[in-house]
C-alpha cells in the first residue's frame, strides 16, 4: 500500500457519536507529559515495574526511571499518527498514558476535548485500545472475545453480535470464530484482539504494534480496516510502532520517540529529508572484510557492523566510488551482496540521534 | 456506577462521550465470557478439585464412623465445601494475580465497564462452577457416611454464599498480591486452610485451632450445611450461618472491587 492509495484525512464528522455536539479541534494534544518512576521496589509493588522496565529509558543515579520527560504531541483528527521507536523508548509507557492507564506526573492531556489527566475514565469511551497482551481474552473464542468486548463498550446483546459478525467477515476470521484465541498462531490472536478492538465504534483507535506476528494477508486486513473507517467516519488512528517499513507505508505523521523524548515529529517524507543527499551501502562479505584494499580500509572506522554486514551511510559520489571499488579485484572476490539504497526513516532516525539497532526493517 | 452512567460534564469544545456500560448488563457479559472461558479451561481443574474431595471422603471413612455422628457431618460438609475453596478462592486468586501480572487487567480499564461487573461477573462464574462438584461430593459423602439426602438443596444456597465469601477473598488476593506467584501463594494457603479446618471434625481440635477455624468463611458454610444432615435441623442456625457466608460475600467483594480499581487505576 502506498500513501497514494489511501484518502485524504478528513476534517468531517470525526467524533461524531450521534450526540448533539460536533468536535472540531485537535483529535489529541499532548503538553509538557513526564513520568519517573521514582522508587523500583516500591513500583514492583504496584505493577510499575514492568512500565519502567517498558519505558527501559533513563536511570539516574538516584534510582529513578524516568519514563518520558516533557513530551509534546498533536494528533489530528482524521490522521494516521504513529510513535516509531526502538523497543524500550518509551513508546507503550506514552500510549497507557494517553488511555488513561498511567497516570503522568505532570504535563496534560487532552482527547477530542476532554483532560484525560483528570478524568482517565472517560478515555474509555472516547477511544479503543489494542494493547499488546492478550491475557484477558486469551481463553475465548474469537467471536465471544469481540462480542463481550462489545457488550462491555455498552452495545447491547444484539448490536454486538450484530457488529462482531460485521468485524470478523471484514477480517476474514470467520472460520475461526469458534475457535479459542489461545489456540490461535500469534498473528491470528493479534488479528482476533484486534476484531475485539473495533467492535463497539469509537472515534479513535489506539493500537499498539498490531501487527507484530502478522502475514501479509493479515496485514492488509488490518490497514484496510484503518482505511476504510478513516474514510467513512474520520477515524483516527494512533498507532506504536517500531517496524520502519510499516511507518513509512502507513502513516500521515509520525514522531519519534527515543529514550522517552520526542525527538522529532513530521510527515515520514519529511522526516526523511533530513538525510536528503546521503544514501546507504549496505555490504556483506562472504567471511572476513578485505581491509587491505586501501578503500575498504577507509570505511572501516565509518561503517554500522553487524557480523558480515557492513553499512555505510555517505554522498551519492563516494558511494558510487566505494561500489567501483568492491565490485573489481579481491574486494569484488570477498563480497557476497551489496544494495544501494535511499535514505529510509530508520536513516532519518539515526541522523536524530537515535540509538541504532532498535528499530525492524 | 451510576457515576460512570451519569453523562459528563462536557464543556463545549469536547466530542461527546460514548455511553458507558451499565452494571447488570456488563456483569452478565462478563459472567457469560468467564463460564465459557470456564468450559473451556478449567473442566480438568473441576475434576481435579471433585477428586481431591472424594479422595478425603475415602480417606476420612477410614477413621470416622457412618452413621448419624458430628464427624461424619463434618467431614461431608467440609469435603463438599472444599471444591468451592478450590476454585472459588485458590483458581480465582491465580486467575487475577495472572491477569494483573502480565497486564491483561489493561484490557478491562480501556473499556467502560464499571469495576464491579469484572469482579462479580468473575467471581460469580468461578462460584457457579463449583455447583455440580459440591453436588456431587455432597451425594457421595452423604451414602459412603450413611447419612440422609433430603436436605442436600441446601447447597443450592450454601454454595452461592461461600462461595461469594470465598471468591471474594481469593479475587481481593489475587488483585492485592505484589507478585504473581504471592497470589498463587495466597490462593493456596487459603485453600488448605479450608481443607485443614473444614474437614477435620471439630470437637477434636484444640481451643486454639478452633478459634483460627472461627475466622474463615469457609468454617460457616460447612457449619451450615453439617447442621442440615442431623434429625430436625436447626433452621434458624442454618440461617445465621449462611448470613455470616453473605456478610464476609459483601465485604470481600467490595474489597475486590477495591483492589480492582487500585489496579486499574494508576
Amino acid at each position: 500500500m502506498s500513501d497514494t492509495d489511501r484518502p485524504a484525512p478528513q476534517a468531517g464528522p470525526q467524533g461524531d457519536l450521534g450526540g448533539t455536539g460536533r468536535y472540531t479541534g485537535q483529535c489529541c494534544t499532548v503538553r509538557d507529559l513526564a513520568k519517573t518512576y521514582r522508587s523500583p521496589s516500591r513500583g514492583l509493588g504496584r505493577g510499575r515495574s514492568r512500565d519502567a522496565a517498558a519505558a527501559g529509558a533513563e536511570r539516574g543515579a538516584t534510582g529513578e526511571v524516568r519514563a518520558n520527560d516533557g513530551i509534546d504531541l498533536d494528533v489530528r483528527c482524521g490522521e494516521i499518527f504513529g510513535l516509531l521507536g526502538p523497543n524500550g523508548a518509551g513508546k507503550s509507557t506514552l500510549v497507557r498514558q494517553l488511555t488513561g492507564l498511567l497516570r503522568p506526573d505532570r504535563g496534560s492531556v487532552h482527547i477530542l476535548g476532554h483532560d484525560i489527566v483528570r478524568h482517565p475514565e472517560r478515555a474509555a469511551r472516547l477511544l479503543a485500545y489494542l494493547g499488546q497482551e492478550s491475557t484477558a481474552l486469551d481463553e475465548l473464542t474469537v467471536a465471544l472475545a469481540a462480542e463481550t468486548t462489545g457488550r462491555l463498550r455498552g452495545l447491547t446483546p444484539a448490536r454486538a453480535r450484530g457488529e462482531t459478525a460485521d468485524v470478523l467477515a471484514e477480517l476474514g476470521l470467520e472460520p475461526i470464530a469458534h475457535r479459542p484465541l489461545a489456540k490461535l498462531s500469534g498473528g491470528q490472536r493479534r488479528l482476533a484482539c484486534f476484531a475485539a478492538a473495533l467492535v463497539g465504534e469509537r472515534p479513535l483507535l489506539v493500537l499498539d504494534e498490531p501487527t507484530t506476528g502478522m502475514d501479509p494477508v493479515a496485514r492488509r486486513a488490518v490497514w484496510s480496516a484503518v482505511d476504510r473507517r478513516r474514510a467513512e467516519r474520520g477515524t483516527t488512528v494512533l498507532l506504536v510502532t517500531h517496524n520502519v517499513i510499516e511507518a513509512e507505508t502507513v502513516l500521515d505523521r509520525v514522531a519519534v520517540v527515543d529514550r522517552g523524548r520526542v525527538i522529532a515529529c513530521d510527515t515520514p517524507g519529511g522526516l526523511k529529508a533530513l538525510v536528503d543527499g546521503d544514501v546507504r551501502l549496505d555490504l556483506v562479505w562472504r567471511t572476513e572484510a578485505p581491509t587491505d584494499v586501501p578503500a575498504v580500509a577507509r570505511i572501516a572506522e565509518q561503517a554500522e557492523r553487524s557480523g558480515r554486514r557492513w553499512t555505510v551511510r555517505t554522498s551519492p559520489e563516494q558511494a558510487r566510488e566505494l561500489v567501483t571499488a568492491v565490485t573489481t579485484g579481491p574486494a569484488f572476490a570477498a563480497l557476497d551482496d551489496f544494495t544501494l539504497a535511499t535514505p529510509s526513516l530508520e536513516d532519518a532516525y539515526l541522523k536524530l540521534g537515535g540509538r541504532g539497532g532498535g528499530l525492524a526493517k | 456506577m451510576t457515576l460512570l452512567d451519569r453523562p459528563a460534564a462536557v464543556t463545549e469544545t469536547a466530542a461527546p462521550l460514548a455511553p458507558a456500560a451499565r452494571l447488570l448488563p456488563a456483569l452478565a457479559a462478563v459472567y457469560r465470557a468467564q463460564l465459557a472461558r470456564a468450559r473451556v479451561a478449567r473442566i480438568p481443574l473441576l475434576f481435579v478439585a471433585t477428586f481431591q474431595s472424594l479422595g478425603i471422603l475415602v480417606m476420612m471413612r477410614g477413621v470416622v464412623d457412618a452413621g448419624e455422628n458430628s464427624a461424619a457431618r463434618a467431614v461431608v460438609a467440609g469435603s463438599s465445601v472444599l471444591v468451592v475453596a478450590f476454585v472459588a478462592l485458590n483458581l480465582l486468586a491465580q486467575y487475577f494475580g495472572k491477569l494483573r501480572a502480565t497486564g491483561g487487567l489493561d484490557h478491562y480499564a480501556t473499556l467502560p465497564v464499571p469495576p464491579a461487573a469484572v469482579v462479580l461477573g468473575a467471581a460469580g462464574a468461578y462460584a457457579s462452577f463449583t455447583v455440580p462438584g459440591a453436588l456431587v461430593t455432597a451425594a457421595v459423602g452423604a451414602v459412603m457416611f450413611s447419612l440422609p439426602l433430603a436436605n442436600l438443596w441446601v447447597l443450592l444456597a450454601v454454595v452461592p454464599l461461600a462461595g461469594a465469601a470465598l471468591s471474594g477473598l481469593g479475587a481481593a488476593c489475587g488483585l492485592l498480591a505484589p507478585r504473581q506467584e504471592i497470589a498463587t501463594l495466597l490462593g493456596q494457603l487459603g485453600m488448605s486452610a479450608a481443607l485443614l479446618l473444614g474437614v477435620l471434625p471439630v470437637d477434636h481440635l484444640p481451643q486454639a485451632v478452633r478459634w483460627l477455624r472461627d475466622l474463615l468463611p469457609s468454617t460457616y458454610g460447612v457449619e451450615a450445611f453439617a447442621r442440615t444432615f442431623g434429625p430436625g435441623p436447626d433452621w434458624a442456625a442454618v440461617a445465621g450461618d449462611l448470613a455470616v457466608c453473605a456478610a464476609v460475600g459483601l465485604a470481600s467483594l467490595t474489597l475486590a472491587t477495591w483492589a480492582y480499581r487500585r489496579a486499574t487505576t494508576r
